[in-house]
């Protein structure tokens, strides 16, 4: 047990590692990291400033922009990536090598995350200081616990997607691709879902997306000044995500795997 | 479509056995069963006395995994880095792997390479590159899934050479290897199954399947035209079966015949003749594996790969 614990931290490392040395090995990714989101954030933070919203819009921006990144880290860098590694056939290595898929999809997310920070950090930075947005935060450790444990119920929602992409491919590609548009629309990336003209039934589509709870928790805390008391609702919903989801992740994985085994699909490429 | 069809075999540890058999055969699928990668429909295929199905985390920390024309690794890294994290899916230490990658990168000759990108390594140095990644962990049992395929005549000759001295001196590994190239059988294995269709037509050392056509006889015919048909011997009584090699770059077609006596193969003689084909040279040749699928299924490895690909 504790071997194979051992083995999988090794394996996760190890990718992680890849993820790292060859984002060096080719910087030019920093100017789509740093630039691309900051000059899409300018479009909304001015939109807001045009039509004299509130100055906390701007901010919810920022935050939005800022915990999309990380979204997108799971679903491109980490579940899309068995798309890849499939077509490669380094795949079929992984599969016949004595360690966890979960490992591997760890070392994946944690490597893109070092890129995906840059890309947070530059969204922070650039809003402060370039739009000074508005932000009071009591209580940064709530934050930083909001934060956490939206990133760990991501990365379980992008696991399951990676059972998709390693076994649908193509397909998985197209339907990720649909619902990017979408969860960055309910989980209210770019304006708040709560108290606004956004419809009831939106809002609760929204509530199964842990990414609203997340952001919305982060807001109150690091834009309103909000502390724990305020936002406990946020931390048990994104508990409760993180429970079902982790164990759902990995039924999912075997589930897929088995199936692939079965039809022969696992490792087959040009599908 | 039954990929495979009540294959029976049993491999001994330290043993080279050889698989071969035409594209479309069943040798992929039954490596990928065996290496965990696929699930049969029916029966049970044990590894190093594990349960490929139900136990296939043991299977995975005996075993490796070889295959012709794959990628070894990330195009972005270095040959060592890329050998370096393979090495960690087996969980070896840092310093470990360093040695064994180093005494890899010697015994196949790709230590000038060791810092090269693999994006920029040749077809050859990229397979041996996957031959060390295979061998990194030091498996119990290797599977070679035609591991020479794409490969210069040279490099093809180091890598058997190299895998025959690390299974039989170095390290007494059990190595399953597929292939559609005879000699290459011929040369590395113990023992070989020919496998058409999905079925094991038989099971033996090569030498012994050689030793069983010798009582016929096998000849080897070059006639002057790429478009010879030889399609009268399908009806001619006494011939075992036939293949044919044609070169459009000289014109010319080499026939290798087993008949049951010398008798019949002055029939084919005549027959050519009246097809008014100029006979270049006519010479009996000694078995080869080749001729015992030939006497197997009547047909040459060539010629069944173009049914199977029709």
């Amino acid at each position: 047990m504790l071997e194979q614990l051992a083995l999988n931290l090794k394996a996760a490392y190890a990718r992680l590692w890849v993820r790292v040395k060859g984002g060096n090995r080719e910087p030019e990714w920093l100017i789509a990291e740093l630039i691309i989101p900051v000059i899409t954030l300018s479009t909304y933070v001015y939109l807001y400033k045009m039509v004299k919203a509130p100055p906390e819009y701007a901010s919810f921006v920022i935050i939005g922009g800022t915990m999309l990144a990380f979204w997108s880290n799971v679903l491109w860098n980490m579940s899309a990536q068995f798309y890849w590694e499939k077509e490669t056939g380094i795949l079929e290595v992984y599969f016949v090598a004595p360690i966890s898929r979960m490992a591997i999809l760890l070392g994946m997310a944690l490597g893109g995350m070092v890129n995906t920070t840059l890309r947070a950090v530059a969204i922070l930075v650039a809003g402060t200081l370039i739009f000074q947005v508005p932000m009071v935060m009591n209580e940064p450790l709530t934050a930083l616990l909001i934060f956490f444990l939206t990133i760990a119920a991501l990365y379980a929602l992008g696991m399951m997607f990676a059972s998709l992409f390693m076994l649908y491919g193509r397909e998985a590609w197209h339907t990720a691709n649909l619902l990017q548009e979408p969860i960055q629309f309910l989980s209210g990336t770019y304006f708040p879902m709560t108290g606004t003209v956004v419809p009831f039934m939106v809002q609760l589509l929204s509530s199964l997306i842990p990414l609203t709870f997340g952001l919305d928790g982060i807001r109150r805390v690091a834009i309103l000044g909000q502390g724990i008391t305020d936002v406990w609702m946020n931390i048990v919903a994104l508990v409760i995500f993180i429970l079902i989801l982790l164990p759902l992740a990995k039924f999912a994985l075997n589930y897929m795997e088995n199936l692939g085994k079965k039809e022969g699909r696992l490792t087959l490429r040009w599908q | 479509m039954i990929a495979l069809d009540k294959v029976s075999i049993s491999i001994e540890e330290g043993e080279i056995f050889g698989l071969l058999g035409p594209n479309g055969a069943g040798k992929t699928t039954l490596i990928k069963i065996l290496s965990t990668l696929l699930l049969p429909t029916s029966g049970e295929a044990y590894v190093g006395g594990f349960n490929v199905a139900k136990e296939p985390n043991k299977v995975r920390r005996i075993i490796s995994l070889v295959s012709g024309g794959e990628t070894p690794g990330y195009g972005i890294l270095s040959v060592e880095e890329n050998l370096w994290f393979f090495s960690q899916l087996y969980g070896l230490s840092s310093s470990a792997a360093k040695e064994e990658i180093k005494r890899l990168a010697e015994d196949l000759d790709f230590k000038e390479y060791a810092k090269t990108r693999m994006s920029k390594l040749s077809t050859g140095y990229k397979q041996r590159l996957n031959f060390a990644r295979g061998l990194l962990s030091n498996p119990r049992i290797l599977f070679l899934d035609e591991p020479t395929l794409g490969l210069d005549v040279l490099t093809s000759k180091k890598l058997r050479g190299y895998i025959v001295d690390w299974a039989k001196r170095e390290r007494k590994g059990t190595v399953l290897l597929t292939t559609h190239y005879m000699a290459e059988a011929d040369e590395m294995c113990d023992r070989v199954a020919i496998i058409d269709r999905g079925k094991i037509l038989v099971c033996d050392s090569p030498l012994r399947l050689k030793e069983n056509l010798r009582a016929n006889v096998i000849m080897k015919v070059e006639v002057s035209s790429v478009q010879a048909d030889f399609g009268f011997m399908e009806k001619l009584v006494g011939v075992v079966g036939y293949s044919q090699t044609r070169s459009i770059q000289t014109d010319t077609t080499t026939l290798k015949v087993m008949v049951r006596d010398e008798t019949v193969f002055s029939k084919i003689m005549s027959q050519l003749e009246e097809q008014k084909l100029k006979i270049l040279s006519a010479n009996k040749a000694e078995p080869t594996l080749e001729d015992v699928y030939i006497s197997l299924v009547g047909r040459g490895l060539e010629e069944a790969e173009a049914t199977t690909d029709a």
